[in-house]
């Protein structure tokens, strides 16, 4: 077995793991990060959602031997400096304040799809933004309060 | 919030309220408390079922039938594999009834050796290991050996019948007699998946006592618990289950939990440690409950200024494989099935019969969509036939205030249908849109180029369309139900001064663990963050009765605040001329804890008799409004659904931003009931059993959703809510067949209106 | 559930044509693919896999001798973004957009589009339709295969097991025009029911020149509509002719009924979306 070496979150991981391994079961199973959630397990609903490299990717397709060397950001590491003072990012803020989390369980991927989207440019257009997240399906809020959490934050940058 | 100074039954409320419509206020959310849970959900903190650790904990999985109907004559582990290394779990395991227990006895947990097979999928046995791969390894090597048995998939060629009703009143024949136009039409509904994002999950813990601790995704903690003690043979106190998080539900989760809480159960008993169930999609969506499939024919006569004088409607619905909750699904179905008119003669006929599918079950609405599209349709096709508005038709036929049902039940208070109908009506310019697509309709056939049929396509590519409808949705549950249920919440101020709400009401992103302390804190004149949620485990809680039926806020949380009163009057007779939110911490020091208990009592004036299905249905009604704008391509008869005007009576609106969340996902769920969502059978197994496959909108799919918040306030309820998770749900998918028509003049009387049968449909209407 | 078979993961080619020498194994880049029909519940579970991540001979985007070169690795964002693909194959640009949403395209390759070989692949018909060229390599050498002589059966191509995809060349002619649609049941992450691409050069009086008709889902492979290519060749557009192409489209296509759609609505919708293109093309 190889091990494979890593940055999540900012912080160095090293996990000695079958290199077809799902980086979505070593981020939940061997590192103890649950954020990222399992909806579909074949790159469909975008719940397993995480940047990789600064692009969003579905985490249940990608296998750990092509992350060695590579940067992963998950829900958890969405603001490290917000969440030392215990507080939520800008964008989490908007989501919270426009009330665009119901169930819950899309959410981190859909952060991080809006996060990819925020960093790369992305502006306030309602279509651009629900192209930015026609992968991340959600049944709860008919995606009307995401998409104004995502342009309220994307005006303000 | 609004508030209104009632004194119950006898004064008589005034006309509804219109919320602030649609207008975006940044921080409009402050004055209402922020999600509870939220930040939790937000930095990925929040733990779901899966997301739990139990060192030692095992996997399981369900061993399934692939037949639809067999005798299962043996289950035959392979001889050459080590057995004994793992777990495997069948009915001869089952300590009590080999029963999920819910309406009738009819499911079992696992089909027994000698027992009949009843659907594609169906659990026959269960199997626990240390490991996936070795679970992988092993799953296949167990042989159900099976004598296949003739199946039915047609609900109508059923002769077993779960249940049926037939609601009459006036005279049928003298009203069509009456009628200057008399109307024939049958709708047909498929299954519709709940499709919440995280799929079903449930970890069992064996206690040292013998008992089991569940902690799963689930709504209805209490069903769990009743279904362990039966099967399990165990004592409401061995029996303990806890709701961790909860990934959505949508009914999905309401009677399904039970089942594999049993199956985690079994497994965790025998194997004496943690057993992990946690479902993968594709068999999520291959063994679970779906929305009952129905068949609705309407025969209407109505006069030719458009009053309906007769109804004659019958639903056929298919139950699948075993009863679950099939009786109230098709009871609600067939209340609601004229639709929110008066109508002085009326017959509603409906039965749900038995076929060898996997069993159908509880979807918001809980068949109130079904035959409300099939009523809603049905109208506007008598509008065309008409050649009358459909907003004027439904002017003319909708309740007002004192009109009587089908049940013979009289509307006293807290009717909003015309109100809904003219704020959405009004929102929508509608009557002005439909000119505008109408005439861009007639220079389309014009112009000679018709819009089907040939493989030629016509000069205009787009057609525009917009279509309108109005449904109703009785409150709580039906007839006598929450007299039944019997339900119980709770408010304790404990010995350290904390102030605790508890129910078993769910949190599935509705809202419950943030309004329910909001409305607690209003009663006692604190902040809501004073105000503890405590937990939904049945060791802690009492038994509010399901997380269903819209019934949340309105009963349980009815409930909720006569139990704040009663703490703050308690608390204040003790200390006299203090206020409650000055007294209450030194009241804890020195009176020690006080416990408010709070059973439902039944609303004033509301009977039912469940002999002769009359009176009153439910306390109060709902009513919503829709118009949809449509773009249709009619090169590929593809359907793009562009806006909404979601218009919604919720009585008293408790949290906006929270009931606007409810009235948009709703809207998206219809809206994708009406279009895309379709799930295939072959020989009685689901085709369409991933992602892949069964599709719901993305973001890119979603139209824009302008909810407009109407209150016409229910006096029964302390606060006057009547609940909103299922409203919207009713009436969207009917406006979005209507507005199909209205941009290419065909009906589609199946759901869903996929291009395939719009092109289908236009196609024969070219050739006629 | 997912499997985990074993991986190598060559660090050039060198080494990977030594791998897939050796043995049987199962290519991935970008995994999109691979990664679901891993699962086994799609069909077996391979043996053994070979990771593609580290050959940077397989990426690039360049133009060499009239042809638009992409390498096999090209994700679907790098095209999307490529100043050279939106200036000479904005078609191919068109079908990338389409397909999946942002993580997949992300991840998604050219070269695991055309290996993976479903009959709904979403950029083969644009290459089919380009007259592309494949650049497929082993320990045995490199060799040419036209993407007309690759899809052999379903889900079946001309690639040997010891052979990877190096390159797609794509030809650009002076004054072909290439369109694009795919018909999906929803606007994003949607297998098409339909798919198609239309080329052409257009010679004035002389009528358009070097038709092709591409076509995905309607058959066991991409296609070519041989047939409907004849008949728009050498002529104009006219109503007439797109009527006569409409027609003999829906004749020469044997589609059938699956999850997503039927026959009869594929066959009649390839005839109405192929009218179109011809419509505005010709601007009546």
């Amino acid at each position: 077995m190889t091990a494979y070496r890593f940055l999540v979150n900012g912080v160095p991981a090293e996990v000695e793991v079958p290199g077809m391994r799902r980086l979505l079961d070593v981020l939940r199973e061997d590192l103890g990060l649950t954020g990222t959630k399992e909806g579909c397990g074949e790159g469909e609903c975008g719940a397993c959602s995480v940047i990789l490299d600064g692009q969003v990717v579905d985490a249940c397709l990608v296998p750990i031997c092509q992350v060695e060397g590579r940067i992963v950001r998950t829900v958890e590491g969405l603001s490290l400096a917000a969440r030392e003072r215990g507080a939520l990012d800008t964008l989490q803020e908007a989501f919270l304040e426009h009330g665009a989390a119901q169930c819950g369980i899309c959410t981190p991927g859909m952060l991080m799809a809006a996060r990819a989207y925020l960093d790369a440019g992305g502006d306030g257009d309602e279509d651009h933004i629900r192209e930015a997240i026609a992968g991340n399906l959600c049944r709860c809020t008919g995606y009307t309060k995401i998409v104004d959490a995502i342009a309220a934050v994307a005006h303000v940058d | 919030m609004p508030t209104r100074t009632l004194t119950p039954g006898t004064e008589t409320l005034e006309r509804a309220l219109v919320l602030d419509p649609g207008t975006r206020v940044p921080g409009r959310a402050s004055g209402f408390p922020m999600r509870r849970e939220g930040p939790a959900k937000l930095t990925g903190a929040a733990k779901y079922t899966d997301d739990l650790v139990f060192p030692g904990a095992w996997y399981g999985i369900t061993i399934r039938s692939t037949e639809a109907r067999a005798k299962l004559v043996a289950i035959e582990p392979d001889p050459d594999v080590d057995w004994s290394r793992v777990v495997l779990a069948t009915a001869t395991d089952i300590p009590g009834d080999n029963v999920v227990s819910l309406i009738k006895d009819d499911q079992p947990l696992l089909v027994p050796v000698g027992g009949e097979i009843r659907h594609h999928a169906e659990a026959v046995a269960l199997l626990a290991a240390p490991d996936r791969e070795t679970l992988r390894e092993l799953k296949g090597r167990i042989r159900l050996v099976t004598e296949p048995l003739p199946p039915v998939f047609d609900p109508e060629q059923s002769d077993h019948v779960f249940a049926q009703y037939d609601v009459a009143r006036g005279d049928l024949d003298a009203g069509f007699a009456g009628a200057d136009l008399i109307l024939e039409g049958e709708y047909r509904v498929g299954h519709q998946e709940q499709l919440y994002i995280e799929n079903q999950a449930m970890i069992a813990v064996p206690g040292e006592d013998g008992g089991i601790v569940i902690h799963g995704s689930m709504q209805c903690p209490y069903y769990v618990h009743k279904a362990l003690k039966r099967a399990l043979r165990l004592s409401s106190v061995q029996a303990r289950v806890i709701q961790e998080e909860t990934g959505g539900g949508f009914g999905g989760k309401e009677e399904y939990p039970s089942m594999i809480a049993l199956h985690a159960s079994l497994l965790a008993l025998k194997a004496r440690r943690p057993v992990r169930m946690i479902y993968e999609r594709h068999e999520d969506i291959a063994a679970t409950t779906k929305r009952h499939p129905a068949i609705v024919r309407h025969r209407t006569g109505v006069t030719r200024d458009g009053r309906l004088v007769a109804q004659d409607i019958e639903v056929v619905m298919d139950g699948g494989a075993y009863c679950t909750l099939t009786p109230v699904v098709l009871s609600r179905g067939v209340l609601h099935a004229g639709g929110p008119y008066r109508c002085p003669n009326v017959r509603l006929r409906g039965r749900a019969t038995r076929t060898n599918t996997p069993p159908n079950g509880a979807f918001r609405g809980f068949g109130a969509p079904q035959t409300e599209f099939a009523a809603e349709t049905q109208l506007n096709r008598l509008a065309e036939a008409l050649n009358m508005s459909p907003a004027e038709i439904r002017r003319r036929n909708v309740y007002q205030l004192n009109d009587t049902t089908p049940t013979g039940q009289v509307l006293r208070e807290s009717v909003a249908g015309e109100e809904v109908l003219e704020q959405a009506v009004g929102a929508s310019l509608f009557e002005r849109v439909r000119q505008l697509t109408g005439r861009e309709a007639a220079e389309r056939h014009g112009s000679g180029t018709i819009p089907a049929g040939t493989l030629r396509t016509g000069d205009r590519r787009f057609a525009n369309g917009i279509g309108l409808a109005l449904a109703w949705h009785g409150a709580g549950f039906t007839g006598s139900g929450e007299v039944l249920l019997k339900s119980v919440a709770s408010v304790e101020l404990t010995a350290d001064g904390r102030i605790r709400v508890l129910t078993a009401s769910t949190e599935m992103g509705q809202g419950t663990k943030t309004v329910f302390p909001q409305m607690v804190a209003s009663e006692l004149g604190v902040p809501a963050d004073w105000v503890e949620y405590a937990p939904q485990d049945t060791a802690e809680v009492p038994d509010s009765g399901p997380t269903v039926a819209s019934r949340t806020v309105m009963v349980v949380g009815g409930l909720t605040i006569q139990a704040a009163r009663r703490l703050k009057a308690e608390v204040e007779a003790r200390n006299p001329g203090v206020p409650f939110h000055e007294a209450f911490r030194d009241d804890a020091r020195n009176h020690g804890p006080t416990r408010i208990d709070q059973q439902f009592e039944p609303y004033p004036g509301v009977g039912f008799d469940d002999t002769t299905y009359s009176g009153d249905a439910y306390p109060a009604f709902g009513w919503a409004a829709a118009v949809v704008s449509v773009e249709v391509d009619l090169d590929t008869a593809e359907v793009s659904v562009r806006d909404v005007i979601a218009v919604d009576d919720v009585g008293v609106v408790i949290h906006p931003i929270l009931c606007e969340g409810q009235v948009e996902g709703g809207t998206l769920q219809a809206v994708g009931y009406a279009t895309i969502e379709e799930i295939k059978l072959r020989d009685g197994r689901y085709l369409n059993d991933r992602l892949a496959t069964y599709l719901i909108p993305t973001a890119l799919d979603a139209p824009h959703i302008r909810s407009i918040l109407v209150e016409a306030p229910y006096s029964g309820a302390p606060h006057g809510a009547k609940g909103v998770g299922e409203l919207p749900m009713d009436v969207a998918a009917p406006a979005v067949v209507a507005a199909i028509h209205d941009a290419t003049g065909v009906w589609i009387h199946e759901l869903p209106a996929t291009p395939e049968r719009i092109l289908a449909a236009l196609q024969r209407a070219s050739a006629a | 559930m997912p499997a985990e078979p074993p991986i190598d993961t060559p660090r050039n080619l060198f080494e990977a044509y030594e791998r897939l020498a050796a043995g049987a194994a199962r290519p991935i880049a970008g995994g999109t693919d691979v990664m679901v029909a891993i699962t086994g519940e799609l069909g077996p579970i391979p043996e053994r896999m070979l990771d593609l991540s580290r050959l940077e001979e397989l990426r690039g985007i360049s133009l060499e001798h009239g042809a638009l070169i992409l390498g096999a690795r090209t994700t679907y964002t790098e095209i999307r973004r490529s100043t050279v693909c939106r200036e000479h194959l904005p078609a191919l640009v068109d079908a990338a957009a389409t397909i999946g949403a942002a993580q997949i395209q992300n991840r998604g390759t050219i070269g695991g589009n055309i290996a993976n070989a479903s009959p709904a692949g979403d950029t083969l018909p644009v290459l089919l339709a380009a007259d592309a060229v494949l650049l497929v390599g082993g320990q045995r050498g490199e060799r040419e295969v036209p993407m007309t002589a690759f899809f052999v059966d379903y889900r079946k191509t001309a690639l040997a097991p010891d052979e990877l995809i190096l390159q797609v060349r794509i030809p650009l002619p002076a004054g072909r025009a290439l369109r694009f649609r795919k018909v999906g049941t929803r606007r994003a992450q949607a297998i098409s029911k339909v798919v198609m691409a239309l080329a052409w050069r257009d010679l004035g009086t002389a009528g358009w020149q070097d038709v092709r008709v591409a076509l995905g889902s309607v058959a066991a492979t991409p296609i070519r509509a041989a047939a409907t290519e004849a008949v728009l060749e050498g002529a104009r557009p006219t109503p007439e002719a797109a009527d006569r192409a409409a027609e003999t489209l829906a004749g020469e296509l044997e589609p059938i009924d699956d999850v997503r759609s039927t026959a009869d609505y594929r066959r009649l919708v390839a005839a109405r979306i192929l009218h179109r293109l011809l419509r505005d093309a010709e601007g009546w």
